[in-house]
């Protein structure tokens, strides 16, 4: 489904992500964890269509895609934003957020289209007329996820989806993620820093450090701390280090 | 429909469709804009001279062009409420019908700036680069030209008179208008809101216009109020160098220019087209001033 081979993104002189290659098949999820800096989110925004300036070769459904994408590109990807205070646009109602996607894309039935959105991510019908400033952290995000699915995409990008968020509400969100994905046979490509959620949405892990995926192991095996780099043992014992403390 | 256009139906927290979600936040904005006293002092003022400017023809007692020479520079009397004026013209008909012109001036430039500055700003902000060095450039050059000079030239290349007059202010004022639309939309376009709008596919077109202006807009709507009275003064100065309204047709600047030297004897001669604009500026801050508030939805 996503084939990313030999990615290489730099800012100016700065060469951020040197060479990461890895594939996701349909119906599948891969996390990408690594510390601040590691490059992880810039491979996720080369993959939205963002950041244009990347060399390599990425390829979704078989098809390569260039830096310059075209409309029926971001219909099949979507992505959701690390920080739901800045992801939803100031001045607008929930409503007007929701019906932008379906109008650029030209959907129609957009009054049932957003109930079901709202209804899908367990949002009462009545923040509909709200603005985003009205809601919470956590009903900001699942916006910004309804948002992101009202158009049907196949692929969602997830870019630290619930590090803004408190404990308790990362976790009916990243599970609300995982139920969507169960429904609608989606693709997830999550970035975290956070090795417990990463393992808790996705079968596959890769490690990223200094802009190079080093590791790429299932999660059962980071669980079990069957690590071969040594810097995927470090982050490991880090967050089992955190976990630990009461 | 009557039963349905009630209070409660506008003022619902759970609204049951975008019309009445879409009256309901226009209501509260009235309502907003109503509980602050400044800018409903700003609305009554500006309503009341829009109105009796249109009104003109059935308020004014004299023909506001008729000379009387024997009775030049009256004082306010039972048959010339505001006196008369340096060639005995009635100046209360003149005020009421200087408002049309003035009044019609000031509008006319601020919806042909308005929207020029808003998209060059925009545009330039949004895109960057080259696009954005070039209209900078081309701003930089109309900022750095003397307001009245430019004016002039572009009066004197077509013909003087009031249409003229508003074409050349607006070619001169939009400048200021662009760098601030400008300046917003710079802290607007990285962010993950308008990120977000680019994943949706949309054009960039479609992201400026719907997304990016709109927040320009609050600050422009208050530097354009605060410019009010400085387009109602070039105009005035134009008028003054014979470029702007040709006499006999009433205009408030014009007015006061041509009578000025009467300040120290008939002082009311001068004074009473200085306190129209006058009053039409302040009321203009006024209601920029409240508008601002009014239009953030978060002050809310």
């Amino acid at each position: 489904m996503i084939d990313v081979d030999q990615l290489r993104v730099r800012f100016g002189d700065n060469e951020v992500v040197k060479g990461v290659s890895f594939q996701v098949p349909a119906g599948d999820s891969f996390g990408i964890v690594g510390e601040s800096g590691s490059g992880k989110s810039t491979v996720l925004r080369a993959l939205s269509g963002l950041n244009n300036a990347w060399t390599g070769h990425i390829a979704i459904n078989g098809e390569a895609v260039g830096p310059r994408r075209d409309r029926a590109f971001f219909r099949k990807v979507q992505m959701v934003f690390q920080d739901p205070y800045g992801s939803l646009h100031p001045r607008q109602t929930i409503d007007r957020i929701l019906s932008e996607p379906l109008l650029v894309h030209g959907i129609g039935e957009i009054e049932r289209r957003i109930e079901r959105a709202l209804a899908e991510v367990a949002l009462p019908a009545a923040v509909r007329f709200r603005y985003p400033h009205q809601l919470s952290g956590g009903q900001r995000q699942r916006v910004a996820i309804a948002r992101a699915l009202i158009a049907e995409p196949e692929v969602l990008l997830l870019d630290e989806p619930t590090s803004a968020l408190d404990v308790s509400v990362q976790a009916e969100i990243l599970n609300l993620l995982a139920d969507l994905r169960e429904q609608r046979k989606l693709t997830y490509i999550l970035v975290s820093h956070n090795l417990a959620v990463v393992a808790h949405l996705c079968p596959r892990v890769g490690v990223m450090i200094g802009g190079q995926m080093v590791e790429q192991l299932s999660a059962d095996d980071l669980r079990g701390g069957h690590t071969r780099h040594p810097h995927t043992a470090e982050l490991r014992s880090l967050s089992v280090g955190l976990e630990e403390v009461p | 429909m009557s039963t349905a256009f009630s209070l409660q139906w506008l003022l619902t927290e759970t609204p049951e469709s975008r019309s009445q979600a879409a009256w309901g936040r226009r209501y509260r904005a009235w309502l907003a804009l109503r509980s602050n006293p400044l800018a409903m002092i700003g609305l009554v003022i500006i309503v009341t001279f829009v109105v009796l400017s249109l009104a003109a023809p059935w308020l004014a007692t004299h023909n506001p062009g008729a000379q009387d020479l024997a009775n030049r520079l009256a004082r306010p009397s039972a048959a010339h409420w505001f006196g008369t004026d340096e060639l005995g013209r009635d100046l209360y008909s003149r005020i009421l019908y200087g408002g049309r012109v003035t009044l019609g001036m000031v509008i006319a430039v601020v919806v042909l700036v308005a929207p020029l500055g808003l998209a060059i700003g925009c545009i330039a902000g949004y895109f960057g680069g080259v696009v954005d060095r070039v209209l900078m450039r081309v701003t930089d050059v109309f900022l750095a030209f003397p307001r009245l000079i430019l004016a002039l030239a572009f009066v004197a290349a077509l013909k003087p008179g009031v249409e003229s007059a508003v074409l050349a202010i607006a070619l001169t004022a939009w400048p200021p208008y662009a760098r601030l639309a400008r300046a917003e939309t710079m802290t607007v376009r990285n962010s993950d809101f308008i990120a977000a709008c680019r994943l949706t596919g949309a054009p960039s077109g479609r992201i400026i216009l719907r997304h990016v202006a709109p927040l320009c807009v609050p600050s422009l709507v208050v530097r354009i109020t605060l410019d009010m009275s400085s387009i109602i003064i070039t105009a005035a100065s134009l008028g003054f160098l014979g470029m702007g309204a040709q006499p006999p047709s009433p205009e408030w600047g014009a007015m006061i220019a041509t009578t000025k030297r009467f300040i120290f004897e008939q002082w009311w001669v001068p004074t009473i087209p200085g306190i129209a604009i006058f009053l039409a500026s302040l009321a203009f801050n006024f209601l920029g001033d409240g508008l601002r508030d009014v239009l953030d939805p978060k002050q809310r």
